[in-house]
């Protein structure tokens, strides 16, 4: 059991806002994020709530207009915020955080086999590289050491096997195209946990697959974390994924975090306004479809306080001056409200 | 499509664009001012031995030529001259491949097919090539430049209404309209046409760049006005014998060239990039 | 497979425009104000020994029954007959041929390896200060007369400098002609000198027909760099700490250089119109200075030929670069 206090990724007050022409949207609105070794963290929210924003920031790629006003991202004690880029791209990227994108078609180059660029992840990312390979110029003109090459390649294989690529050493040849999508997602996973991260961020891994498959891929997903203990933040709009996979869930709006909880209890009682909707408006047999009133908030002059009070029906005053600090509602469901929802929520 | 005060304002803000816009004005303002800008207005024409091959000075801005003529005001002049080929010999192009571009690009039939075979007849060869063989059949005077430019780039406006109508076509709207019975010459007046104006601008305005080069070039080849017409392509030609000595000889007019055609370039890029933001900001200055 | 019928399909299309071409310059060439077959029987010919001229060369038959001779004439090689030089037009050309495609190939080398690395170049540093640099610099270097950089380029570096000669190919003896093009048959002599001589004369014409494609070259890269930039792949590799240099120079720069290669075809267009008036200016013995001499001595003949024969170059290069755009990108199913 991992100790409170013991986590392998800390995001604290994290506001993120970008330059564009409108103004400057404030993206990430003190984001506080904590997921533990070896759990499946769901982080849930509308479109444009700030999930990919706040995966992007934590791997340290966010675009050039973007920039950090204040807050921490602390992995495994160190703070990614504070460390040279080029530490966190040769030592961090791909290597202790890897990334399973959303679109696993646009995700690989077209013109190159898919071997060459999974040896190519290998070839930087491997757990068998060692600090003395010099790495060149830019990344380029640098060797790749026979020996190590090919006990790459032997684990490239022997991964694919296991995410059940049928054939693997034919699929090494294939360009992208020549691959069903189901096929290239479960190539994302395995390139994913070849590095032998210790978190993997998942953004939305299924959001472009049909829907028969995409139980597959997560279940998938789902073994091979834990049989590695691997941690995942998995970002995502549908909360019926969520349930399924998920240790614990974070709910985002509009880029705050609303509540934090276990996934059973997360369903069981949410206290969150915004949760409460959130569960509500799935699809239920027999009764007709209920959605969340008002539209998300334009994020170039966002609602003060609580962005979710215009929408709120228990909105005060105290909701539009300041954000609700976190109230800890015990067994690690927190939440930001100053007018929870309590007694049981809905199935 | 917006309008046009809009587009003025939105290309006054980009600088390079606005930079363009007064070069042209530049330009129809020296044409039409020539007499009025020139030093030596009355040298233009005449021989002056005396005053053959001077270095620039006061008197003579940019120097004098072999005729005695002094060359800043040849130049001047010489711009009515360039103004003239490449407002007309585009404006031909456009009037000619437009209408075969329309008609061409609306129906599949073999009259298009025909029409579109023969402009890519005239882009089997770079443009100047067949020019110089026009021009020179015809014999070098102004005219002929310009029916020898017209003639070669027509084609460039025919492909570009082509490719935009056939798009066009396949748009609910055009659907609709020939679903309600609209004959087919107004759906082409009244909605495909105010569609391409756009493009059909930008490739105006990089056309009379690209004109211009080639019109000096076919001066310098000795297809253009005979002299003593103040034509800048023929004065750089004509400057060649009498280098290294002359050195100031030749510049002025390439300047010139260099001015204007930079102008229309900057102008046709910030038209494109106003009116048409998704084409790609990549044109090869044609 | 593919390329077969990809070349197959391309001279089908390539044969009736050429055919078309040769047509139009064939009705050009007959309505000349001036009466040719006066102007071939001199000065003192009677009429009545110029109509009979005139049914000798054939041209009082109706023009149609002309143009069918003439297409005849054509298929068995012959251009026709230059006045000036009074060689057949083709030999004159084909003599000519090897140093223009030596000086295209230079130029198109020079506009190439300088061309694209820039081009990657101001992509990266979109709308910084290094963008900007090369937007004018590529703005400027199309809008700049060749032939007007071409002598002041003469006269900077050649008379003034003398870091260059003024023309020609080279000073002094060629070296033995083994494929016609002097780079590589100093080199196959293993000439120091003369190879050195060669390149000299070959810089500033180089350079010169270079600059527009280059500046085209710079533009199409950056484009197709900064919409490779946007997709996923590269977000992909980032995002797992791929070397950025390696994403761009490796990856980004092969999905960008599909759309260059696409507007190499393009660029022969732009290097063969360069060449007729680069080629007048360094005195390069080349095609276009063929016609440039014909223009010079009203050789209708001449010019004519070189015009058919600049469609088959063109044509030819072209469809080459057809070919190579095919290989590059092995998705091309049909173009």
């Amino acid at each position: 059991m991992p100790v409170p206090g013991d986590n392998l990724l800390e995001v604290e007050n994290l506001r993120v806002s970008f330059g564009t022409e409108h103004g400057t949207a404030k993206v990430l609105d003190g984001v506080n994020l904590n997921i533990r070794p070896s759990e499946i963290m769901g982080l849930v929210g509308e479109s444009g709530c700030g999930k990919s924003t706040l995966a992007n920031a934590i791997l340290g790629i966010l675009a050039d207009n973007a920039r950090h006003q204040s807050g921490s991202i602390r992995f495994a004690g160190k703070d990614l915020l504070a460390m040279a880029q080029r530490r966190v791209e040769s030592e961090v990227r791909g290597r202790s955080i890897t990334f399973i994108p959303q679109d696993p078609f646009g995700s690989f180059n077209p013109l190159f086999p898919i071997g060459t660029q999974a040896m190519e992840v290998m070839k930087w990312k491997s757990p068998r590289r060692v600090a003395r390979e010099k790495p060149g110029i830019a990344g380029l003109f640098s060797r790749y050491p026979r020996a190590r090459r090919r006990a790459d390649a032997a684990a490239v294989l022997q991964m694919l096997r296991t995410v059940q690529i049928a054939r693997p050493e034919a699929a090494f040849g294939k360009l992208p195209h020549e691959l069903s999508g189901g096929q290239r997602q479960r190539l994302m996973i395995a390139l994913a946990l070849l590095p032998q991260p210790q978190l993997v961020i998942a953004d939305e891994p299924t959001t472009a697959l049909d829907a028969t498959i995409q139980m597959q891929i997560l279940k998938l997903l789902k073994r091979l974390a834990k049989e590695r203990e691997v941690s995942v933040l998995f970002t995502t709009h549908d909360l019926g994924i969520a349930y399924e996979i998920c240790d614990r869930i974070t709910v985002l709006y509009a880029g705050q975090e609303v509540e934090t909880a276990p996934v059973d209890d997360f369903f069981r009682r949410p206290h969150h306004p915004y949760t409460v909707r959130l569960l509500e408006s799935l699809p239920q047999p027999g009764r007709e479809l209920r959605e969340i009133g008002g539209q998300i908030p334009v994020l170039v002059d966002p609602p003060a306080g609580c962005r979710f009070h215009p929408r709120c029906s228990r909105a005060t005053e105290q909701c539009r001056a300041e954000r609700p600090a976190v109230t800890a509602l015990g067994g690690g469901h927190h939440v930001r409200c100053y007018h929870p929802i309590t007694g049981t929520g809905h199935p | 499509m917006t309008a046009a005060p809009d587009i003025l304002r939105k290309l006054l803000r980009d600088p390079a664009a606005a930079a363009g816009l007064a070069i042209v004005l530049l330009l129809v303002a020296v044409a039409l001012l020539a007499p009025l800008l020139a030093t030596h207005p009355e040298a233009v024409w005449d021989m002056n031995p005396h005053q053959r091959l001077l270095p620039p000075s006061e008197a003579y801005l940019f120097g004098t030529d072999r005729m005695g003529a002094d060359i800043y005001s040849r130049v001047l002049f010489g711009a009515r001259i360039t103004l003239t080929i490449a407002m007309v010999a585009v404006g031909a192009a456009l009037l000619i491949g437009v209408p075969i571009g329309l008609v061409s690009g609306w129906r599949q039939s073999w009259l298009g097919e025909t029409l579109m075979r023969v402009s890519d007849i005239f882009l089997a060869v770079p443009q100047i090539i067949l020019a110089i063989a026009i021009a020179q059949t015809l014999g070098p005077s102004i005219e002929n430049v310009i029916l020898a430019l017209s003639a070669t780039y027509w084609p460039w406006f025919t492909r570009l209404v082509h490719a935009e109508v056939r798009s066009l076509k396949n748009e609910t709207f055009i659907e609709a309209a020939i679903a309600l019975g609209v004959p087919a010459w107004r759906i082409i007046l009244l909605h495909v046409l105010p569609n391409v104006t756009s493009p059909i601008i930008v490739r105006t305005s990089i056309g009379m760049g690209f004109t211009i080069l080639t019109a000096s070039a076919l001066g310098f080849l000795g297809l253009g006005a005979p002299p003593p017409a103040p034509e800048w392509g023929r004065m750089i030609s004509d400057s060649r014998e009498f280098l290294p000595e002359a050195w100031w000889y030749a510049l002025a007019p390439g300047l010139a060239i260099f001015v204007v055609v930079m102008g229309f370039n900057l102008l046709g890029d910030g038209l494109r990039d106003i009116l048409d933001p998704r084409i790609r900001r990549a044109g090869t200055g044609r | 497979m593919r390329i077969v019928a990809l070349i197959l399909r391309r001279v089908a299309w390539l044969v009736p425009t050429l055919a078309g071409l040769v047509a139009i310059v064939f009705f050009i060439s007959r309505v000349i104000p001036a009466d040719p077959v006066a102007l071939l029987a001199g000065e003192t010919a009677s009429r009545a020994q110029i109509e009979l001229l005139r049914q000798q060369l054939g041209l009082d038959r109706p023009l149609i029954v002309q143009l069918l001779g003439y297409y005849r004439q054509l298929l068995s090689g012959d251009l026709g007959t230059s006045l000036f030089t009074t060689r057949p037009v083709w030999d004159d050309l084909s003599a000519r041929l090897p140093a223009t495609i030596e000086l295209t190939v230079a130029a198109m080398i020079v506009a190439v390896v300088l061309g694209i690395p820039l081009g990657v170049i101001a992509a990266l540093h979109r709308n910084r200060f290094l963008d900007h640099l090369l937007r004018v610099f590529t703005v400027a270097g199309l809008a700049i007369a060749s032939f007007w950089l071409a002598l002041l380029l003469q006269l900077f570096f050649a008379m003034d400098l003398r870091w260059f000669p003024l023309q020609a190919r080279i000073t002094g003896f060629p070296p033995p002609s083994l494929t016609g093009f002097y780079v590589v048959d100093a080199l196959l002599e293993g000439n120091v000198a003369r190879l050195g001589n060669v390149l000299a004369h070959l810089a500033l014409p180089a350079i010169t027909l270079a600059l527009p494609a280059l500046a085209t070259i710079v533009r199409f890269t950056r484009a197709g760099v900064l919409e490779t930039l946007q997709k996923s792949f590269v977000m992909y590799q980032r995002a797992m700490g791929i070397p950025a240099g390696l994403i761009v120079w490796k990856y980004v720069l092969r999905n960008s250089l599909i759309s260059t290669v696409t507007q190499i075809g393009l660029l022969f267009g732009i290097l063969l119109a360069g060449a007729v008036v680069i080629e007048t200016v360094f005195q390069w013995p080349g095609i276009g200075g063929y016609a440039f001499e014909a223009i010079l001595h009203s050789d209708y003949a001449a010019v004519m030929g070189f015009t058919i024969y600049a469609g088959v170059v063109f044509g030819i290069a072209n469809l080459l670069v057809d070919i190579g755009h095919a290989v590059l990108d092995p998705r091309q199913a049909a173009p």
